[in-house]
């Protein structure tokens, strides 16, 4: 038993055709913490979360979600509880940011149900938590890069779901956008959530998770503490760096080795 | 939640109601004005009274083929405009459309197949059927293309190939056409009229689409959920294969029945929903319905149209719909090429 995770991996093993993407992984996603998921291109930081996600399916091991196996869960259950914002999502029509907003209510809807008193509660109190309620008025194609995110994200939001998956939410957000998104993964995590983020950015990583798995060609090499999982040990052999680090022992700098 | 909704200055007001209460004026007008126009030159009092009591010339006229004209009109028109709208909403792309993903002209190729071996005079049965096996082949091919990764512009590439085919082979079976006379109906028939067409004509067209567009909108939801991509539309618990699956099956339905009546009408599919988008929200789903009303009202327009330029029947609505359409469609591709 891995300390009640939310999300719980059993020596998970997952390919794409014959090529394996994940090998034994074994971890878990605890509630009321952020966990980073870093490692190089490749590493099946992405396939990870889609194991979770049940858009892929493990080809051995097990994976429990709120202690109930993977396959147990029907597709409406799973939707409710695992909320899921793709790397470099955007919005395909330019629809109202509140209307996108309200898409994250769909697992709770009926078909062809408008949406109830509780899901435009819902919606507000998403918009409001991603920093977004100032244009929910606005259509997408009218916002910035880092505007249109946070109104993805508050639809992943919207779901109220226990577990969220995000991957790669800080790619094309400047450095400020990032530093908030972070802080809003953690209002979040505050809440009970069990939040899971791959990253690139070690030092986003290293500050702002509770915990870290470092992955590395389809293996967990490191997990825990960000302090203790990005060791320098572990740095030079995933990604072949060295880094410079705060009094604290966050990274800050990174120069090749 | 209407107060939420109209609070922001920077959305401009909801004029759906509006825009849907004007299409359905213009389809009245249309309708009325498609059953009273006709080279008979027969006074609307006699028609409204051969219409009720059937009895004579005008009853025949009224009865047999003004009413399944219009009627036929709307039934085509409501199909194209549906299937439009749910492609556009499956491939993400306003560029989609019955006619240009080529589902129309193999549709097409169905009906000439059951007309070249003569199937069509066997049972009435057959030419629909034979274009909706059609429809579905095309559909199907593009359902598997966008399956296997095929982007927006890659699927737009494989219609237009898809449609030269289907285009091909038609003109070859018109070349081994056995007569003269079949040739004719083929080509007439191929470029798309209500012109002559019977009561029976509409009676399966009707249900075929209308089973065509339930089945689309039983689709619309999961539409809205591929707004935010195919992962994400899963995750928020929307089996997406079923949705394409609907989606290939409804525009197959709809189309073909549509075409087995009326021969091929392009472009309304992609004009329709292109233009209602900006007043029903951009939302797939609430595109459907509008989307069916809009198509109905353009066809049925187009079709007293040509009646009034051309009265003698020179005009074939598909002409004209392709004469229109055409130029939207490169005006749009434009336009897309200048936002990206």
């Amino acid at each position: 038993m891995s300390g009640g995770g939310a999300v719980v991996f059993d020596a998970v093993a997952a390919r794409y055709g014959v090529r394996a993407v994940l090998d034994g992984v074994t971890a878990s996603f605890a509630p009321g913490a952020v966990t980073g998921i870093v490692g190089p291109n490749g590493a099946g930081k992405t396939t990870l979360l889609r194991v979770a996600l049940g858009l892929m399916p493990a080809s051995g091991g097990g994976v429990r979600v709120l202690d109930k196996p993977l396959a147990q869960w029907s597709r409406e259950a799973l939707a409710r509880t695992v909320a899921y914002l793709p790397q470099g999502a955007d919005a395909h029509w330019p629809l109202e940011a509140r209307e996108l907003v309200a898409l994250g209510r769909m697992p709770h809807r009926p078909a062809f149900a408008p949406l109830s008193d509780a899901d435009a509660l819902a919606v507000e109190a998403a918009l409001a938590r991603a920093d977004a309620a100032q244009f929910a008025a606005r259509r997408m194609n009218e916002l910035s890069a880092g505007e249109r995110a946070r109104v993805l994200f508050a639809r992943a939001l919207a779901t109220g779901a226990p577990v969220l998956l995000a991957d790669e939410p800080a790619a094309y957000l400047d450095a400020a956008h990032q530093l908030r998104l972070m802080d809003l993964l953690r209002e979040e995590a505050a809440r009970g959530t069990a939040v899971a983020v791959t990253l690139h950015d070690l030092s986003l990583a290293s500050r702002h998770c509770d915990q870290v798995i470092v992955l590395s060609g389809g293996r967990v090499v490191a997990a825990g503490a960000p302090d203790a999982a990005l060791s320098d040990a572990v740095l030079a052999e995933v990604f072949g760096i060295a880094v410079e680090r705060t009094a604290g022992g966050a990274v800050v700098a990174q120069r090749r080795i | 939640m209407a107060s939420v909704a109209t609070t922001s200055p920077s959305v401009p007001r909801d004029h759906s109601r509006t825009v849907t209460l004007v299409l359905f004026a213009v389809l009245a007008a249309a309708f009325a004005a498609s059953f009273l126009i006709g080279p008979a030159g027969i006074s609307p009092g006699a028609l409204f009274a051969g219409l009720l009591d059937g009895h004579g010339a005008a009853g025949v006229i009224a009865r047999e083929i003004r009413l399944p004209r219009a009627a036929l009109g709307v039934v085509v028109g409501a199909a194209l405009g549906a299937s439009g709208a749910a492609l556009q909403g499956l491939f993400r792309n306003p560029l989609a459309e019955p006619g240009v993903t080529g589902v129309t002209s193999s549709a097409g190729l169905g009906a000439v197949i059951a007309l070249y071996f003569g199937l069509a005079a066997e049972s009435a049965v057959l030419l629909p059927a034979f274009a909706i096996a059609g429809a579905l082949l095309s559909a199907g091919i593009l359902y598997l293309l966008s399956r296997a990764g095929a982007g927006a512009m890659a699927l737009v590439l494989a219609g237009v190939a898809i449609a030269s085919l289907a285009t091909a082979l038609t003109a070859l079976a018109l070349s081994l056409a056995p007569n003269p006379y079949a040739m004719t109906e083929m080509v007439r028939w191929m470029m798309g009229s209500l012109q002559d067409r019977t009561a029976l004509d509409l009676y399966f067209a009707a249900p075929l689409v209308a089973a065509g567009v339930l089945v689309l909108l039983s689709a619309a939801r999961g539409l809205d959920a591929l707004t935010l991509g195919e992962e994400a539309a899963s995750s928020l618990g929307v089996n997406v294969a079923s949705v394409r699956g609907r989606v290939v099956l409804g525009v197959a339905l709809a189309t073909g029945a549509a075409t087995a009546a009326a021969g091929a009408v392009s472009f309304v599919g992609l004009v329709v929903p292109h233009v209602l988008r900006r007043f029903y929200g951009y939302r797939p789903a609430r595109l459907i319905a509008p989307s069916a009303l809009g198509g109905a009202a353009l066809v049925t327009v187009a079709d007293v149209a040509i009646r009034l330029v051309a009265p003698d029947g020179q005009l074939l609505l598909g002409v004209l719909t392709a004469m229109l359409g055409a130029p939207f469609f490169l005006w749009l591709i434009l336009r897309l090429r200048r936002e990206t």
